[in-house]
């Protein structure tokens, strides 16, 4: 019989060795699945892990990996910081419209304006619109001690009814013909996001996905208040006795999540999208979710992971045209992702015994 | 016996029926928090149950297999959380939302090639002359078996937690896991059949949305009805009685928010849509305000995993 | 019963090794050891909760292998637990009900725990919710728990530490009618005079094996003590001191519990000079947690109720009472205290950080927090491998001594400690008893609350009691009576109806 055991103290290798683990879990039942579909397994996984890096229009593709990574490592972050708190933003997909209709909102209204003052106003729209966005559940939390999961996940839905409403009504271009949609914000100097370099892939929201994680490793691992964040998730009354005030760190940590989640549709309504259009959200504050947790919480984990899964991205889109794989497959395989990671993420503070009658034996992992 | 447009009894009506969803899945819930588990998946369990249900009445041309098939899918997905979170100790709230994605994720891959399919109808219960009794009629001879199932199911719930040892016994489970396997009780797995449990109620719900509801099959037909679901149990402390009236108060605030859309009232319909999601966070802040975890009715374990040590 | 050569390995440990001894009917039968002897180990054999490895059990001439604790109650077997096993938010008679194999109908149920209950001189309401009952009134819960099932044999382990004097005696009184009634009795503890004054016989474990048997009656309690810890025991030394200016002041503090179930303050009022130790006593839940985090700074009070050096502190957090010069240490380690997943050197910054300097501008100097940690080892001896272990890789005393150390080493104004030597070993303890005798020495302000009353008067200026939230006036140690402590402690909790059926 197997058992679980607690470790007295927690496995180091086991700490960076569980990604990598549910990464090859997730490859294998993933291979399956499609083998179950009628694909050939082997060609679906190195469509999606190995052509975008090296393949032959990896020139191509590698760009759009770090188009995708940057708002996924943008977000994770945030959702990092409160996770590791013990605080539950799901809704950084509404925070995520929000800072985009924010953003977009101050560049429309500037339009057709030219000053370099107005990109700055909108990172600062953005940014303020996902943190007010997220302010709605932690003021909610920390005054009526209302649950912040279910609130900012309500939250999403509203956002998705606001951002249709305004492609189709108040911030529909004028003179789109009819067809909703704002103005596209990249074509215009003083509102888009370009590439900094031609064909990098990298514009400013994947420099400043790079900054914050490097900035939240420095805030965890060497400053009080990330000491106090890591305090609060493992022992909260631990973290009271510390001094830590619950409610000033439901309102940072909701609040920093939400303002990152609102520069990152921000970066991407001036970038990428281009616009505001009815279904612009789609599901990176919800990746994300994955991104943090396979990323162990840590910022730096955060940023290869988020590379991780926009793998899965960019390679499930080449397995969509060239293999005919469906685009679900591609969501499936990314929660899967996520079940082998919880799964085996347990043999970081147990190790398993294999109990045989009567002796224990020292199991192989 | 109208007002602005609406017929009170069918007013009623319509919201028993649309309640059923979020009744069984908060139901389901209910037994599963009660025990001292937080399984936040139930929007993924009820996406799969849909899927399940519809495929499995469209192949096999009974309504009332679909029903079986979407709960057994919602109890296969919960099958690995319980998987996850009692035989790997893993987090409640992270395994729960990839529950979420994952059955999003799954269903939209199975329903391919199911669209615009209509599934065979559920028919009322056949009550003859009963149902023409004006006003009583409509609302209570006027559904289909899977309405009066969640309404028996209200009632056998509440007795089973209150009267039954086994009710007893998941309710001591749930209230401090320690002390019920010091007095030798399988914590375990007396949360792992709650958790069965709760999976194929929220299958069934999920069922209900695509085989009666709609009735047909898109992508993300459930539209967060799991979500209300898990804020209903909140707004019920926890009672399956108080679930009854906030699934029956929330049916009513979809039903006449779609009758005022229909009525052409003066609101956009945009803020109309919005108004289910709204309403549900007002009602989470009334009941959590000004109260301890005490005072709410919360088990004392809810989230907690357990795992014996020595 | 009769236990022969049970023995019990986890990885690493021997629980319990070659273990035998039997008990006789209607016999109260002592097992005494310290904490880590492999006492609740071998109990857990006995009620099935955990296999022996190697040995057997015989019940009344039987063969006695108990699968799981259903089958052990059917046997006859019951058990009144040390942290009980109840349910806060159920009622009594549901709580009895589950710690029975087939219950009867609920209102049945309540009349026999009513009749019982007068029976045995345990008066006890049925309909009552368990979070709302006294801690004599929880063993009372589980105590008859055991006696609707007409035990053969009843194994009570720790029952007296949460109860007062008056209570001991009448829990006495009941035990002494079930021995005469045949029920043999498994009787668990370390306090070696009610052991003398109760049981028949005694069998004393040191690390999971019996070093000796005895009869209680015809030996002291040192001989007990000297066999139980396996060397001979010094007693903590104090050099006399003057009394110094008054450091922590408390005037009619009232706070609400934000524990579930928990005691308010009201009107708590002492005062504690530079130098002295004021001990608390008090059975558990009766404030005293609420009382540590009072002080700490966890729940706040208005400004001038709180005063250190004459500076009122009430309203301040955790924090800056620390800078302020007041710390303290709870009682729970594991997750109040201390944060068990994380380092000794996070833990040791977890309320060092202000007086110990360890940051500079919020960022955190690592290499000195960890010179500190290490200092904490080195001075109390805590046996780890080093300061990167986590908390909860640490053994209770050793944790202790770490935490205590955190504390102590602060050269803070003012210490408050709840349950100092709680689940630590005789020689940790007196280690950390003299510890705290010396921080008094060197002029600090010292407030010990214990549930142990001999820790108390052992190292105690000052003595004063928590009772239902409120406390006596402190009186000198010095000349107190085991009555008067006990009248002080409120005598026995809701005994003034109680009638010991006299039959």
């Amino acid at each position: 019989m197997l058992r679980l055991e607690k470790r007295p103290n927690p496995s180091r290798f086991w700490l960076y060795a569980t990604p990598v683990v549910a990464v090859l879990l997730t490859m294998i039942a993933g291979g399956l699945l499609f083998a179950a579909m009628g694909k050939n397994p082997f060609e679906v996984i190195r469509t999606i892990f190995w052509d975008p890096i090296f393949g032959q229009f990896a020139f191509y593709l590698r760009g759009q990996l770090l188009v995708k990574a940057g708002p996924l490592i943008l977000i994770a972050i945030g959702l990092a910081l409160g996770f590791r708190a013990g605080i539950w933003n799901i809704g950084a997909e509404g925070q995520y419209i929000i800072g985009a209709i924010c953003a977009a909102a101050v560049g429309l209204a500037a339009y057709p304006t030219e000053s370099r003052w107005i990109f700055p106003a909108m990172v600062i729209a953005g940014a303020f619109g996902g943190w007010a966005w997220a302010m709605i559940p932690a003021i909610l939390k920390t005054r009526f001690n209302t649950n912040e999961i279910l609130v900012s996940l309500m939250l999403v839905y509203v956002a998705e009814t606001i951002v249709a409403k305004a492609a189709t009504g108040f911030l529909k271009n004028p003179e789109g013909m009819g067809f909703p949609g704002s103005r596209n914000l990249s074509t215009f100097p003083a509102t888009a996001n370009p590439e900094l370099f031609a064909g990098s892939g990298l514009h400013w929201g994947g420099v400043t996905a790079l900054v914050m994680a490097i900035l939240a490793w420095v805030l965890l691992s060497r400053h009080i208040l990330g000491f106090q964040i890591r305090l609060a998730g493992q022992a909260p009354r631990a973290a009271r006795f510390n001094g830590v005030n619950p409610n000033r760190l439901v309102m940072l940590c909701m609040g920093a999540s939400g303002a990152l989640a609102g520069l990152a549709g921000m970066f991407e309504v001036t970038g990428p999208a281009g616009q505001i259009t009815i279904d612009f959200g789609t599901g990176y504050g919800f990746t994300a979710i994955i991104v943090a947790f396979l990323g162990r919480l840590n910022p730096l984990g955060i940023v290869l992971a988020g590379f991780i899964m926009a793998l899965t991205y960019v390679g499930g889109e080449m397995a969509s045209t060239n293999l005919g794989l469906p685009d679900a497959a591609i969501q499936v395989f990314q929660g899967m992702l996520l079940f082998f990671l919880l799964g085996v993420d347990m043999l970081t503070n147990y190790r398993i015994r294999l109990r045989a009658a009567g002796t224990t034996v020292k199991g192989a992992l | 016996m109208d007002f602005g447009g609406i017929n009170p009894v069918t007013l009623i009506a319509t919201l028993m029926v649309t309640s059923v969803p979020i009744l069984l899945a908060a139901l389901g819930e209910a037994v599963v928090e009660r025990s001292g588990v937080l399984n936040l998946g139930v929007e993924g369990m009820m996406i799969l149950g849909a899927i399940g249900g519809f495929i499995t009445a469209v192949q096999t041309g009974s309504p009332v297999l679909g029903f079986l098939g979407g709960a057994l899918a919602g109890a296969v997905l919960s099958a690995i959380f319980a998987l996850l979170t009692q035989v790997f100790l893993a987090n409640q709230v992270a395994t729960g939302l990839a529950l979420t994605l994952f059955g999003l994720g799954v269903s939209s891959l199975a329903g391919q090639g199911y669209n615009g399919i209509k599934p065979p109808a559920t028919g009322k219960v056949p009550f003859g002359p009963l149902a023409d009794i004006p006003v009583l009629g409509p609302i209570l001879f006027g559904h289909d078996w899977v309405v009066y199932f969640s309404l028996a199911m209200v009632a056998a719930i509440w007795w089973v937690l209150r009267s039954t040892r086994a009710g007893l016994i998941l309710r001591a489970v749930g209230e401090n896991h320690d002390a019920a396997h010091a007095l030798g009780y399988r914590v375990n797995r007396i949360r792992l059949l709650a958790i069965l449990f709760g999976g194929a109620m929220a299958g069934m719900g999920g069922a209900y949305v695509s085989l009666v509801r709609v009735p047909q099959w898109t992508d993300g037909i459930t539209a967060g009805a799991g979500w209300i679901a898990l804020a209903i149990v909140v707004f019920a402390s926890w009672r399956p009685w108080r679930v009854l009236i906030g699934a029956y108060l929330f049916g009513g605030i979809s039903v006449l928010q779609l009758n005022l859309q229909a009525a052409g009232s003066a609101i956009p319909v945009e803020y109309l849509s919005m108004a289910p999601y709204l309403i549900t966070i007002l009602v989470l802040v009334v009941i959590s305000s000004g109260k301890g975890k005490a005072a709410t009715g919360a088990p004392a374990e809810l989230g907690h995993n357990f795992h014996a040590s020595r | 019963m009769l236990l022969e050569g049970l023995t019990k390995a986890y990885p690493g440990v021997v629980a319990n090794s070659d273990v035998s001894f039997g008990i006789g009917e209607g016999e109260i039968h002592a097992l005494l050891g310290e904490n880590g002897a492999g006492k609740s180990t071998l109990v857990k054999m006995i009620y099935g909760l955990v296999k022996p490895d190697v040995g057997r059990m015989v019940l009344r001439g039987q063969p006695y292998v108990p699968a799981k604790p259903a089958e052990a109650r059917r046997l006859g077997v019951a058990m009144v637990f040390q942290h009980f096993s109840l349910f806060e938010a159920l009622t009594v008679a549901e709580n009895v009900a589950l710690g029975m194999e087939t219950p009867p109908p609920m209102r049945e149920l309540a009349a026999r725990i009513r009749s019982v209950s007068e029976e045995y001189g345990l008066p006890l309401d049925p309909g009552r919710m368990v979070g709302d009952l006294s801690a004599g009134e929880r063993q009372r819960v589980e105590i008859i728990r055991c006696l609707l099932q007409d035990p053969k044999l009843l194994i009570m382990d720790e029952p007296t530490s949460v109860l007062t004097p008056q209570e001991v005696e009448i829990l006495f009184r009941t035990l002494r009618q079930l021995r005469a009634e045949g029920t043999s009795i498994l009787y668990i503890s370390h306090k070696l005079e009610e052991i003398r004054a109760l049981c028949d016989e005694a069998t004393i474990l040191r690390r999971g094996r019996v070093v000796g048997t005895c009869t209680p009656r015809e030996r002291t309690a040192r001989e007990m003590a000297e066999l139980m810890v396996g060397a001979t025991l010094g007693t903590p030394t104090r050099s006399p001191r003057p009394k110094g200016q008054v450091a922590l002041g408390v005037s009619d503090l009232s706070v609400a519990s934000p524990i579930a179930f928990g005691t308010p303050l009201r009107g708590v009022s002492f005062t504690v000079a530079a130098g002295e130790v004021l001990g608390i006593a008090g059975v558990a839940g009766n404030g005293q947690d609420e009382l540590l985090l009072a002080l700490s700074g966890e729940l706040r009070a208005p400004g001038d109720r709180v005063r250190l050096n004459d500076h009122a502190i009430g309203d301040l957090g955790p924090a800056e009472r620390r800078r302020a010069g007041l710390v303290s240490a709870p009682e729970d380690r594991y997750g109040h205290a201390a944060a068990p997943d994380m380092s000794l050197t996070e833990n040791a910054l977890l309320t060092a950080a202000i007086r110990r300097k360890l940051t500079r501008h919020g960022f955190i100097d690592w290499a000195k927090t960890r010179a500190f940690a290490e200092e904490i080892i080195a001075d109390y001896d805590v046996r780890t491998p080093g300061p990167g272990t986590a908390a909860r890789a640490l053994s209770g005393g050793n944790l202790q001594k770490f935490l205590m150390g955190r504390e102590l080493l602060q050269d803070a104004d003012a210490i408050v400690i709840n349950q100092p030597t709680w689940g630590v070993d005789a020689a940790a303890a007196a280690s950390i008893r003299q510890k705290i005798l010396d921080c008094a020495a060197t002029g600090a302000a010292v407030v010990v609350i214990s549930q142990d009353l001999d820790e108390l008067l052992e190292i105690a200026d000052s003595f004063a009691v928590l009772n239902e939230g409120r406390m006596t006036k402190p009186r000198p140690t010095q000349g107190l009576t085991m009555d008067e402590i006990g009248m002080m402690m409120g005598g026995a909790h809701g005994m003034e109806v109680a009638h010991h059926a006299e039959a």
